[in-house]
């Protein structure tokens, strides 16, 4: 063999008939570690409630070795919640990266384009105004946020859309909804405004076996559509004149992305209301634990999944009382944004 | 020598090409002879960029039609272009953290597939570009990190590890001191040598005479002039597309047309006009 090409960092190639690939070793070991974390605290989740189990117990009832309370506890009780926040969170971290990769922006997400005002205002008016049941709320937040972004994305259309002229549109659109939402708030009466804040912290209470499973084969679409177009997405990370002068149809690549960004965080939204900040920390967290070149997708969806598990155990069991999910993450998001703050700071004197 | 004269791999047929509600230039038609050094220049804004874009499919033209090998380049695969004809754009941008071999590698993109992402190909051509734009030292660094010519000069390497039979490159020079100024243009002439065609925008217009072998001349996105080096770069079209009063002398190495510009009287020496 002739000399190799040294790329400053190890890899792993795989050479063999018609497959051909380069695995970088570090965000294959970060990986690999990140899935021995997310198994421990899953087992954690498991374990722990007001039925306290051991990790012996909880592995023999996901096996299928244990029969009445002890599996009820661990089967019906437990994993929905659990396999809700894993894929759940995954979700939300691909969403992120995605919109940061196209963007090219640590601050990018679904909401910059205005979908979480924008389903959150869905769901105010199903509340308020139709008195909804849960499905129409969720319909109701949905429309809200698709209309939202598709009015964002058609708004900062001329010829192409550039990621800058995005950032702007989403932001002042989502600015006129939040004080929209706000307004709707206050007109409600205490009992609706109630109801309305729970749905609006992002809570997994009450995610049943049907939702986790619905949810997860939309998901498990979008994933895989993702990762079809995650080697163009890395490409137009060059700009957008080196990805189409590498073959690259940039348009309908950046509109396809888009889309199934938005699509995972709305699947997200419509089972467990909107669980702030995971889509934002999450692909940030991954890049600084991988050092790989740009987004990647597979640790962000990871750490988004470990990041919610997490959350929800703080959330339920170390928290005084039991808080929404959604309420954790908040406190995760501000803690990133005043990281970044810090650093940029710091970087630009 | 081809047999026909309009067999040229590479060419623009009255087309207008511009953005949006900007029409940059209409009905132009230019051709690149096959395996030659062509060397666009022009003033800022003329529309140089915009015609490599053109030529490279990144736009439509809304009339005419680029010709690649004889078809209509739209009537291709989009990775078929790129497998035919390079572009190294004016500016493009460096993903946080992406080294320099890496970011070389992603000029392989055209060649691979889903799961032909790393072959020993891909390998040879990295290396080769590397080595052919000295950068292989560089090559473990982190492209945040580099000087502005170092960049540059892996920027040239990502289009030459494209491996394409045409290569475009929006001004290649930029950054570089005089030496890789030179290494580069030497770089091409080698390359034009053994067969591939190559498309530059350059700003030096003694680089351009002395190192290409046709010279495009542009103005407010039409082509003046067109030809031998010897031919287009005259004093009255330098002043003609330039609006710069300037003397043409044989270069004293090359032979190939140098310009020297007059510029203001204070910077004259008594003897400056027989040069
Ligand atoms: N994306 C764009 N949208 C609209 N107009 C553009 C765009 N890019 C360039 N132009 C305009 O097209 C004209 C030609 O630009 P072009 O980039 O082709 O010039 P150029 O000859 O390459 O100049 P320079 O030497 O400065 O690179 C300019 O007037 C420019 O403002
Ligand atoms: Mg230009």
């Amino acid at each position: 063999m002739s000399a190799h090409v040294d790329f400053g960092r190890r890899a792993l190639v795989l050479r063999r008939g018609r497959i051909a690939v380069r695995l970088p070793f570090r965000p294959l070991v970060v990986c690999a570690v990140l899935a021995v974390a997310i198994a421990g605290m899953a087992v954690l989740a498991l374990m722990t409630g007001s039925y306290q189990l051991t990790p012996g117990q909880v592995l023999s009832a996901l096996t299928g070795r244990e029969t009445g309370i002890v599996h009820d506890v661990v089967v019906d009780w437990r994993l929905p919640r659990v396999a809700a926040a894993l894929v759940f969170g995954a979700a939300l971290g691909v969403s992120g990266a995605i919109f940061q990769s196209l963007l090219r922006n640590p601050l990018a997400e679904p909401g910059v384009i205005g979908f979480s005002q924008g389903s959150y205002t869905g769901a105010l008016i199903v509340i308020l105004l139709v008195d909804g049941t849960y499905t129409q709320l969720v319909g109701g937040a949905l429309l809200g946020g698709m209309a939202t972004a598709v009015a964002v994305y058609v708004l900062a259309h001329r010829r192409g859309v550039q990621g800058f002229r995005l950032i702007v549109v989403g932001i002042g659109v989502s600015a006129m909804l939040e004080s929209l939402n706000t307004w709707l708030i206050i007109k409600a009466d205490l009992d609706e405004a109630m109801s309305a804040a729970a749905w609006g912290a992002g809570s997994l209470n009450g995610v049943s076996w049907d939702r986790v499973v619905i949810g997860g084969a939309c998901i498990a679409v979008l994933l895989l559509l993702a990762g079809v177009a995650n080697r163009p997405m890395r490409q137009m990370e060059l700009g957008d004149d080196a990805a189409a002068s590498h073959g690259i149809r940039v348009a309908p690549v950046r509109l396809g992305l888009i889309l199934v960004g938005v699509a995972l965080t709305a699947t997200v939204t419509a089972a467990s209301g909107p669980i702030a900040f995971i889509s934002l920390v999450a692909p940030q967290i991954a890049r600084r634990l991988a050092r790989t070149a740009g987004i990647t997708l597979a640790p962000a969806a990871l750490v988004g999944a470990l990041l919610c598990l997490a959350s929800d155990h703080l959330a339920q069991h170390v928290a005084p009382t039991p808080l929404p999910v959604g309420v954790i993450t908040v406190v995760l998001g501000g803690g990133y944004l005043a990281y970044l703050l810090f650093t940029e700071v710091r970087r630009r004197p | 020598m081809s047999a026909t004269p309009s067999a040229a791999r590479l060419r623009v047929e009255s087309a207008t090409i511009g953005y949006d509600k900007r029409t940059i230039s209409e009905h132009l038609s230019v051709e690149i002879p096959d395996e030659s050094f062509t060397v666009i220049v022009g003033p800022n804004a003329c529309g140089k960029s915009t015609l490599l874009r053109g030529l490279a499919r990144l736009l439509k033209p809304s009339a005419g039609q680029v010709v690649l090998d004889g078809a209509d380049i739209n009537s291709y695969k989009t990775k078929e272009v790129a497998r035919r004809v390079g572009l190294l754009p004016q500016s493009s941008i460096a993903p946080d953290g992406i080294t320099v071999a890496d970011l070389v590698a992603r000029g392989r993109y055209p060649h691979q597939g889903f799961l032909r992402q790393w072959t020993d190909d891909d390998e040879r051509a990295v290396l080769r570009a590397m080595r052919q734009t000295s950068v292989t030292d560089l090559s473990g660094r982190l492209v945040d990190e580099l000087s502005g010519g170092q960049r540059q000069r892996v920027w040239v390497a990502m289009a030459l590890a494209q491996h394409t039979g045409i290569m475009l490159l929006d001004e290649p020079t930029t950054f570089l001191d005089i030496t890789h100024q030179i290494e580069l243009m030497e770089l091409f002439t080698d390359l034009h040598q053994v067969g591939h065609t190559l498309v530059a925008v350059l700003h030096d217009l003694n680089h351009a005479a002395r190192y290409g072998t046709h010279l495009i001349a542009m103005k407010d996105g039409a082509v003046v002039a067109e030809g031998a080096p010897d031919q287009v770069v005259t004093a009255e079209l330098v002043e003609e597309v330039f609006g710069l009063r300037c003397l043409v002398v044989p270069d004293p190495v090359a032979g190939s047309p140098q310009v020297v510009p007059l510029g203001r009287d204070r910077t004259r020496r008594e003897s400056t006009t027989h040069a």
